[in-house]
């Protein structure tokens, strides 16, 4: 049944915060409509989540490609932005480079990417410096 | 606990849910921080917080959080209030600060 594939595409503007989330907050949206169990959704609404935010904060916005087939979810988050120089570095816990107003909006702690990596069953971050960066994100659907 | 004992042990005002006072939430969580909020709550309960912005609403409904208690007498604005009712959750807010909220209610018998 790999064939049954629904791809969902969202652009998302690097210059609003205040709508960060939103392409996030629908993809759940449709995993419930389709029936999909609540901890696979929660995987992937919460990895989804923090790597829209790193879009729309640290790299000025992006595309998402969503896949959702029987067997997985991929999420694929691909910028423009300034790329992430040391990839180990910022999956550590604690590191961030968040500006003073993100951290007053309550992120900029240096938890998402661990974060990520915690809910994601698999998770593939590269970045080019002054290109971008992808990140995709696998939640496996157990059979 | 039900959301209206919430409610009154704060003294709070319901600014979105008012015909949900009979929901129970059994557990809650107190933080400005709402990466943390992301990587630790457990799930479905209450969130309280210092913060003012769209972001809260958007972090809970990811989190599955049922209601969002606003301290320190934040009045959220009218769009994330909106917000708050499109994704069906409960919005109050209280003057208390977030630690004493957050006791009053650890007292009360809402643990962790
Ligand atoms: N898409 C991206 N483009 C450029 N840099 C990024 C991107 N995503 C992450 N980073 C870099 O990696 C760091 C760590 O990211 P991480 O998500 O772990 O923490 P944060 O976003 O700073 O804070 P938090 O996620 O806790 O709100 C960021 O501070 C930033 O320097
Ligand atoms: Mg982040």
């Amino acid at each position: 049944m790999t064939d049954e594939i629904l791809s969902l595409n969202y652009q998302v503007n690097g210059s609003d915060l205040q709508s960060a989330g939103v392409a996030s907050s629908d993809v759940k949206k449709v995993l419930r409509k389709l029936g999909v169990s609540p901890e696979i959704i929660r995987k992937v609404a919460i990895s989804m989540y923090e790597a829209e935010i790193n879009m729309v904060i640290h790299a000025n916005g992006g595309t998402i490609d969503v896949s959702i087939s029987p067997e997985q979810i991929k999420v694929v988050l691909a910028d423009n932005g300034p790329g992430i120089a040391n990839i180990d570095l910022a999956m550590k816990e604690g590191y961030s480079t968040a500006p003073q107003t993100i951290r007053e909006m309550g992120f900029g702690a240096g938890m998402g990417l661990p974060n990520i990596k915690k809910y994601a069953d698999i998770m593939n971050i590269t970045s080019e410096l002054g290109k971008g960066t992808t990140v995709e994100i696998i939640v496996n659907i157990p059979q | 606990m039900k959301i209206k004992e919430v409610k009154e042990l704060l003294n709070a005002e319901i600014l979105n849910g008012i015909d949900q006072l009979e929901e129970e939430v059994y557990s809650a969580c107190g933080s400005d921080l709402m990466s943390d909020v992301l990587a630790f709550v457990k799930h479905q309960g209450l969130l309280l917080t210092g913060l003012n912005n769209l972001q809260v609403v958007r972090t809970a409904d990811m989190m599955d959080i049922r209601a969002i208690v606003f301290v320190r007498g934040k009045k959220p604005d009218e769009e994330i209030i909106n917000l708050a009712k499109r994704k069906d959750m409960i919005v109050m807010t209280t003057e208390e600060p977030l630690y004493s909220a957050c006791g009053k209610l650890y007292s009360a018998g809402l643990k962790k």
